[in-house]
């Protein structure tokens, strides 16, 4: 076929700026934003006990900047990365022992988590703030 | 063995180091050990909502709660530096590569013994 024959309508790999990435491939990329989130999050908490263990200053530093503005939206997606990562991690051990491959199912199973982690951090915050 | 590789391949040594099944083993593994540590370690969290500097003291240095905290931060800092170990793989090369796991290794290393030491010192009283 030469050049000028060739069909002008041929099919294109997904295009990243106008192509809406499946719900799927969105919770995959969650899963290792919130996993490396959860990396700095265990040093935070790490930092934690060892404030406690410092002296009355030091913990009270490290709660003066939980308190913050700042330290607020940083607990709560530690605490929302949590809750995901935990609900995300268990759907993949599903996975790894053979379970919910049929796209049906794997749809489901996602939605459940973004539901699950949803209502979770939800709650966790409504509890938290009604505690302190 | 079957050995499919060429007689050079052979004498180069190059090829799998074989610890991907372990790697991808003790993720899981440490991944199953999580799920109650995390669902625990959770609701204690929201339960210390507005607790004050003693209240948390007494609450790490209690016994099983010692025993809890350690293996959440041990075996979560584990269980981070594997998972991050992959994605320096996935988006790093050569010497950056190198340099960034062998990093995070040690960043993990460094805190969860220094976690470790303060819990201890909290409950054991230093």
């Amino acid at each position: 076929m030469s050049v000028a024959n060739r069909p002008t309508h041929r099919p294109l790999s997904p295009h990243l700026q106008v192509y809406r990435l499946p719900m799927l491939a969105i919770l995959s990329i969650l899963h290792r934003a919130t996993g490396i989130a959860l990396s700095v999050g265990a040093l935070y908490l790490a930092i934690w006990v060892i404030c406690a263990s410092a002296s009355p200053q030091t913990y009270a530093a490290f709660q003066g900047f939980n308190g913050s503005i700042v330290g607020r939206f940083v607990l709560g997606g530690w605490l929302f990365s949590m809750f995901f990562h935990l609900c995300n991690g268990i759907r993949h051990l599903f996975w790894d022992a053979g379970y919910g491959f049929e796209l049906k199912d794997a749809d489901r199973s996602g939605w459940i988590v973004v539901i699950v982690s949803g209502i979770a951090t939800v709650l966790s915050w409504i509890v938290g703030l009604a505690l302190s | 063995m079957d050995d499919r590789r060429t007689p050079l391949a052979r004498a180069r040594g190059l090829g799998s180091a074989k610890e991907g099944v372990h790697h991808w083993w003790i993720q899981r593994l440490t991944a199953i050990a999580l799920i109650p540590l995390v669902v625990w370690f959770a609701i204690s969290l929201i339960m210390l909502s507005g607790a004050d500097y003693a209240v948390v003291r007494a609450w790490i240095g209690s016994p099983l709660v010692m025993v809890m905290l350690i293996l959440t931060i041990g075996i979560g800092l584990h269980h981070a530096q594997l998972g991050m170990q992959v994605v320096w793989e996935d988006y790093t090369d050569g010497a950056l590569r190198v340099v960034m796991i062998v990093f995070t290794k040690f960043l993990a290393a460094l805190f969860g013994l220094g976690a470790i030491v303060a819990i201890l010192r909290i409950g054991l009283g230093g």
